[in-house]
């Protein structure tokens, strides 16, 4: 090998530092993770923010766990009974399951547990409306008594994303769900260490020794929870271009969500590696305001849904053909609740038939505010290509630039666009949010309840508590068909497509497991 | 002297007052609710109201910053809205990478842009002084993320001389933060070194005009004497006011450079609060800022007493 005269004086001017530095040092049971957010707090309950749910999943256990087929399987509990009248429920927690300072999980831990997560969560509200009484039976034996039968309850205290049902220590559980905790005693199989963590910077998690995994593979969110790692560290870096520049280099070992335009470079990178783990992938969705004119006019809504054409809008957002989809379906297509109901109405997508719906509708030129969250880019681009669109229809539009703290508070305004009101913002859900119309926030058509936008339709509502009442899974595709159709009939929302965010890794990482979330468990690196 | 100092220090407070005044008020007027980002897309009207109440977002403007106040006198800048953990605290944690970046580039721009300035007054109008200028207009001009993504590229991911990102401290390993530090040092130097440069040259350049400079060239000094003692020292006063502004913008304003180099400082812990309106954050921020910018321009003036027998206050 030639040794060339400037790689000789760089690499001796470079030795003595690297004998100090961190390269240098052994990182075989480290793993140095790049994750999608900073974690600015550890309530995963008392946020929804998906980062602070990836958190609750290594440190803490959950009663039941999505597996790969996003089928409720136990992972806390052991054994568990339906009583003949489909009303009582108990649940055994499997042997030798323990928090990390030591202490035994109990049936009352998971009581108090459930009770918090069901003040905060929309399927847990859903849940605890029929919930007559949970609590342990013995320090083994957790019992839900319900007012009548709920099919849902396993997908419910199973459910894979924001807001989890963790299982925290009773006394941590009785916080006020509305004041965040500041323990972080899960009995998870990882352990939070709070004294190295650094808000904006760093998150180090190590192994829990005394963990006992489940026996099954690991599948989903269920199946055994083996951590590989001695410590798992995510080091958040918020420039795009300087996570690339770090996996590339070695420095860290995995990248979580890969910007689409980042993608190709990586790929081409030795020793890198680029994959979609999320199998469902995520939804665009562009919110209609229906209080507000011209949105509160249901044909104009309509006409909007009509003239946005997935295929567009993911060219734009997306780019790579690789990373999108087109899936009309409000439930993520390839679940089980995939439907294509009521979808006539709205496609194809058709600028001509847009106008004139548009001038059945009466609309005369009204000014359409789309709040634009230019800190999101995938959002941001959705604004863009929507507003353009609805120009094309002849929609006054005006596309508001401002970052997505600033929509989150404005997007609670119920004035008119002049008062600085709202008709449109784009946002985007991961496919775990949004797998039945009890978990999709965008279906909520209860005035009082529903998300920004506040759509008021008691017939889509009748529906969502018809699916809440069906107990077997034909049931529940005949009603979320219904709710789908009904949805689409008011305009809730219209879906932008599906689009998949990669993860990158150096190729000596293995284990990841295919799933809508993030997970650690089962994760190694070996010798190259 | 002493005087000067006492009268400068109790100025600081009614500055400290109007600032934590016009910051408070900034931060309740302009858009964007805390409440409504922590209590996620599920949350009713209620429970955003619920947890505004908690974090006592519901009070009047009036109460709220007079509680604020109150903490401030305590010694207290408030708990992160979101993080939970005291803002002292995340300053502590920040404030060593922030600094450290700031010594080193001030320390290297020095060291480098002085000399260059002095050497292109000396040598005016000839190659070197239009060298030494068109590298100050390139160092003006460069934005700092592109020299940076630059030397990462050639000296991080090209050489492998370098890491890519990250922060060591000195007081873990002296190397892996001299390693560490190496390229965001040189990245920021660059605008410093122009700055000074332009400044050390046109200073001297008027100095070298002055009648004792003639004197002390004709008592046959030698031209480094002549320099160095004479014409520098009598330069200094407005250098060193570049510098002092210099190390007061590096406190809080390199969000750029740590950001293309993950250095996790004060300029990120403030960006990242005002993307999620963490008031108590932005708040004892800029605080601490306004602090710093008001003792460095005190050490400034008192800089300049040393430097100017003339001045006296």
């Amino acid at each position: 090998m030639k040794l060339s005269r400037r790689a000789f004086v760089g690499g001796a001017l470079a030795a003595p530092f690297l004998a100090g530095s961190g390269l240098a040092q052994s990182r075989g049971s480290v793993l140095r993770v790049i994750p999608h957010a900073d974690l600015k707090n550890i309530d995963p309950i008392w946020t929804t923010a998906y980062i602070s749910r990836n958190h609750g999943y290594m440190i803490y256990d959950t009663l039941f766990a999505m597996d790969a087929d996003l089928r409720p399987r136990p992972q806390m509990v052991d054994t568990w009974e339906e009583s003949a009248d489909k009303k009582t429920w108990t649940f055994v927690l499997r042997e030798g399951l323990a928090f990390h300072d030591g202490r035994p999980v109990t049936a009352e831990d998971c009581a108090a547990s459930l009770i918090r997560w069901g003040k905060r969560d929309g399927m847990g509200q859903q849940l605890f409306t029929i919930v007559e009484s949970v609590k342990g039976r013995d320090a083994k034996t957790l019992e839900i008594k319900l007012a009548r039968p709920y099919g849902l309850l396993l997908d419910s205290i199973g459910k894979i994303s924001s807001n989890v049902p963790f299982i925290m220590p009773k006394e941590i559980a009785e916080t006020d769900p509305f004041k965040q905790i500041e323990s972080a005693v899960g009995s998870g199989p990882f352990i939070f260490k709070k004294d190295e963590w650094v808000p904006g910077s760093k998150v180090v998690y190590v192994k829990n020794p005394n963990y006992v995994p489940r026996k099954e593979p690991a599948s989903g969110a269920a199946g055994g929870k083996i951590a590989k790692v001695d410590r798992v560290e995510w080091l958040y870096i918020p420039d795009p271009t300087t996570c690339m520049n770090a996996l590339m280099s070695g420095e860290v070992d995995y990248y979580e969500q890969v910007p689409g335009d980042l993608a190709p470079m990586l790929a081409r990178a030795p020793g890198v590696k680029i994959e979609v783990l999320d199998p469902i992938g995520s939804q665009g969705m562009l919110r209609f305001n229906h209080l507000v004119a011209p949105t509160n006019n249901p044909l104009v809504r309509r006409a909007i849904a009509q003239a946005l054409s997935q295929k567009e809008i993911l060219a734009a957002a997306v780019g790579n053909p690789q990373y999108y989809k087109e899936c009309e379906s409000l439930f993520p297509c390839g679940t089980p609740l995939e439907s294509k109901a009521g979808l006539d109405l709205i496609r194809p997508a058709s600028k001509e038939k847009a106008k004139e719906t548009l001038k059945k509708s009466g609309y005369n030129g009204e000014k359409v505010v789309i709040m634009q969250p230019t800190d999101i880019p995938i959002s941001s681009a959705f604004a863009l290509v929507a507003g353009r669109t609805l120009r094309d229809i002849g929609m006054n539009v005006d596309v508001q630039a401002m970052d997505w703290s600033s929509v989150t508070s404005r997007r609670a305004k119920k004035d008119p666009v002049e008062q600085g009101g709202w008709n449109l913002f784009p946002t985007w859900w991961i496919g775990g949010d949004l797998l039945n119309p009890l978990t999709s926030v965008a279906l909520i058509a209860d005035a009082g309840k529903a998300w920004p936008g506040w759509p008021n339709d008691e017939k889509l509502e009748a529906l969502r508590q018809e699916f809440a009442n069906s107990t077997t899974l034909e049931e529940q595709k005949k009603a979320a068909a219904a709710v789908q159709a009904r949805a689409i009939e008011i305009g809730t929302h219209v879906n932008l497509g599906t689009f998949f965010v990669p993860v990158g890794y150096r190729d000596n990482v293995r284990g990841m497991i295919p799933s809508p979330v993030q997970f650690f468990w089962n994760m190694e690196k070996v010798s190259a | 002297m002493l005087a000067f100092v006492v009268q400068r220090v109790l100025a600081t407070i009614p500055v400290m007052g109007v600032v934590a005044f016009v910051v408070f008020l900034l931060l309740r007027l302009s858009p964007g609710d805390p409440a409504a980002v922590i209590a996620g897309d599920y949350a009713t009207a209620e429970q955003v109201e619920r947890i505004r109440a908690q974090l006592g977002l519901n009070l009047p403007i009036y109460s709220q910053f007079f509680t604020w106040l109150g903490q401030i006198l305590r010694g207290d800048l408030g708990v992160s809205i979101f993080s939970n953990l005291p803002v002292t605290t995340l300053i502590a944690q920040r404030i060593e990478p922030t600094l450290m970046l700031a010594l080193t580039t001030i320390v290297f721009s020095i060291v480098v842009a002085v000399p260059l300035g002095v050497l292109a007054a000396w040598k005016a109008n000839s190659w070197i002084d239009r060298a030494v200028m068109m590298f100050a207009v390139i160092g003006f001009s460069v934005p700092v993320f592109v020299l940076g993504y630059f030397l990462i590229y050639g000296f991080a991911l090209g050489l492998n001389w370098f890491p890519v990102q990250g922060y060591r401290s000195p007081f873990d390993s002296p190397a892996a933060f001299l390693h560490h530090i190496a390229l965001p040092t040189l990245t920021l130097s660059a605008i410093f070194i122009a700055l000074i440069a332009r400044i050390t040259r046109a200073t001297v350049l008027e100095v070298l005009s002055e009648d004792y400079i003639r004197t002390a060239r004709a008592k046959g000094q030698s031209e480094r004497k002549v320099l160095f003692r004479h014409a520098l020292k009598n330069a200094a006063v407005p250098i060193v006011t570049v510098i002092g502004l210099g190390v007061a913008l590096l406190i809080g304003g390199v969000v750029v450079t740590e950001s293309v180099f993950n250095i996790p400082g004060l300029g990120r812990l403030v960006v990242d609060a005002i993307l999620k309106r963490d008031y108590p954050i932005i708040q004892g921020l800029i605080l601490f800022f306004s602090f710093i910018y008001i003792v460095l321009n005190l050490l400034i003036d008192i800089a300049y007493t040393l430097l100017d027998p003339r001045i006296r206050y």
